[in-house]
């Protein structure tokens, strides 16, 4: 393979170099003896599929990965550490910037360790809130992640318009209920900010009745689709002990056929209460991947259903709970939900004053991303880039 | 048409309201400095590029609600070569600072630089953090600054739009031209690196000065 000589050049970023040099893991394939020099490639951290600031460096033999280093770090904005110098409260609004696509969930989460740290009840009413925001942020999730994974596919355009066109509706009952689109800051200790109108609820109502058709729309045009299949059925398989053995979890575990979903496991929140199915994959390979999160999303709709029906009165956040101030008697509690990409926990260390002594985020997008290297290799390097989409990962998470 | 001198062979500028009067009438009166920057305000491309939650909300400003191939820039490019506008769009940190940088450079001139929202502008929420820029202008000469955390797309419009009013009123000569048209201006911007410390160096002095305090009582 000839190339350019990079220092004449300034071609910084693409270089040739000598497998035996590289120390290879033992790819999925043997390069043959002699078969030609590998190349390095680095995809990123500007490019327009990487989903973010996010960096691979691939080794390619011919077209295919032989070896694939993601580097990351490109978004690294300080957030543990922020933590510890905020208030309990005041570290609510910079989990919205976690994963910015669902702000709802990483509240919840949030929330749910601190009022695990410091007992505080939830009020009735907010449990069910909780469950339609953070079911309304899955829907909004994997419908844009389906978008994005088209997009990747070489799909230029009509799914993720699509895709926004839902999203903006989910939007606008987020920015009519908080008062902002993406960052909602909505939950509080023991309940949520702001009580839901009827006619938020009325609203609401008319959207998950529609969603189902929306569904349908878009499933019949990517589902069956022979192109879509042929590029995503076979690709990345992800075998259910590696997938249980890195902790992956949310989605991407279920596709590889492991049925663990903390919605059930946990029975968090009013969970229990609510009749829903967790949508299995059977070769964890990207279709299956995507296939679990449109199953998700008709399930998410039958919970926002019971959830819109079963949704009590009673007041929306205990006032006797206490939101500024807050300090918690020393110790540690692990709050822990099912969000969209997976589980995502805050892990938080008290000393008994007003800021955690240890703030620690559990990201499921960066523990997903860990296996992408077994995911890719033996692939070519469009196949990397679906991969990666498949993954579902959002950097302002697996940075922080 | 009462300030038009009636002498036809000097003729004085005439204002935009008598021109207005003779476009309804067919007549277009204009200059090769004004064709050329409404032509080209009307189709500025920016770079596909983004770099935290706000890359979302610009996302979003291209698709089917807000459109924003209606004020000729939907073509988002891949590469900086074909680009016109940055839109830096989230939090810079000091890892990525050296390659925004880059890219800026990488630009071909005439070239504009959109900082949207809070971390762009400032380092927002983040900019107590060790590993944060705090503010993009501190390296690149920002055009537009869009505030918002993040900046909602109509925002983002708002703001293309003050850039093409920008973009039209640009000289193309004297002092006031752009920095393409002009020789005595560098256009490259510094590229910073990452140091022991902090990137080096912390900011471009051409385009930025750390502030300097006043106490009241000292003043």
């Amino acid at each position: 393979m000839m190339l350019p000589d990079p220092a004449a050049t300034g071609l910084a970023r693409v270089r040739k170099i000598e497998g035996a040099a590289l120390g290879l893991r033992t790819p999925a394939f043997a390069p043959e003896e002699g078969a030609g020099d590998l190349l390095e490639v680095s995809l990123g951290p500007h490019h327009p599929s990487t989903h973010g600031v996010f960096r691979m460096d691939v080794v390619l033999d011919g077209e295919r990965i032989v070896r694939l280093k993601p580097v990351f770090g490109y978004l690294h904005r300080n957030h543990e550490k922020l933590g510890e110098g905020t208030s309990y409260l005041g570290s609510m609004p910079y989990t919205d910037r976690l994963d910015y696509l669902n702000s709802m969930t990483n509240n919840w989460a949030y929330a749910l360790a601190v009022e695990k740290l410091a007992g505080i009840p939830v009020t009735e009413r907010a449990e069910y809130v909780r469950v339609i925001l953070a079911e309304l942020s899955r829907l909004l999730n994997h419908t844009c992640l389906a978008g994005f994974l088209m997009q990747d596919c070489g799909c230029s355009g009509t799914p993720l318009m699509y895709a926004f066109r839902e999203r903006e509706k989910i939007l606008d009952l987020f920015e009519s209920l908080s008062g902002s689109r993406m960052m909602c800051n909505f939950q509080r200790f023991g309940g949520c900010r702001v009580d839901p109108s009827a006619e938020w609820l009325a609203a609401t109502r008319t959207l998950v009745d529609g969603y189902g058709a929306f569904l349908d729309e878009f499933e019949a045009l990517l589902s069956g689709n022979e192109i879509v299949m042929a590029r995503t059925q076979g690709v990345g398989r992800l075998p259910a002990a590696l997938a249980v053995n890195a902790g992956v979890t949310g989605p991407m575990l279920r596709a590889s056929g492991v049925g663990h979903d903390l919605r059930k496991v946990d029975g968090y929140g009013v969970y229990p209460r609510f009749n829903f199915r967790v949508p299995i994959g059977r070769d964890g390979d990207v279709y299956d991947r995507y296939m679990v999160r449109m199953l998700e999303m008709r399930e998410s709709i039958s919970i926002l259903d019971q959830a819109l029906r079963g949704l009590p009165g009673g007041p929306i956040l205990d006032p006797k709970a206490k939101q500024r101030g807050l300090r918690p008697k020393a110790g540690e509690a692990y709050g822990r939900i099912e969000g969209p990409k997976g589980e995502i926990g805050f892990f938080l260390v008290s000393d008994g004053t007003g800021n955690p002594t240890r703030y620690r985020v559990r990201a499921p997008s960066f523990v997903n991303l860990t296996i992408l290297e077994d995911l890719c290799l033996g692939h070519s390097v469009a196949d990397a880039v679906i991969i990666l989409g498949s993954i579902d990962i959002v950097l302002g998470e697996v940075d922080r | 048409m009462s300030d038009a001198p009636t002498d036809a062979s000097s003729p004085g500028p005439l204002s935009a309201e008598e021109r207005d009067e003779l476009r309804r009438h067919g007549i277009l009166l204009t200059s090769v400095q004004e064709l050329y920057n409404w032509g080209r305000s009307h189709s500025v491309w920016p770079l596909n590029f983004g770099l935290a939650c706000c890359a979302i909300e610009m996302i979003a400003a291209s698709m089917a609600k807000f459109d924003i191939a209606r004020f000729g820039s939907e073509v988002f490019r891949p590469s900086p070569r074909q680009a016109d506008l940055i839109i830096v769009s989230g939090t810079v940190t000091k890892k990525m600072a050296p390659h925004v940088v880059r890219l800026w450079n990488q630009m071909p001139e005439p070239k504009y630089c959109i900082a949207m929202g809070a971390c762009a502008i400032s380092g927002g929420p983040f900019k107590q953090g060790y590993n944060v820029l705090k503010g993009i202008d501190r390296f690149i000469p920002v055009d537009i600054y869009i505030p918002g955390c993040p900046p909602r797309p109509e925002a983002l419009l708002h703001g293309l739009v003050q850039l093409q009013e920008k973009i039209r009123q640009q000289p193309l000569r004297g002092p006031d031209a752009p920095r393409h048209l002009r020789s005595d201006l560098a256009c490259d911007a510094t590229v910073p690196e990452l140091g022991a410390e902090d990137i080096e160096p912390p900011f471009s002095p051409e385009l930025w000065k750390p502030p300097t305090l006043v106490r009241p009582d000292k003043a």
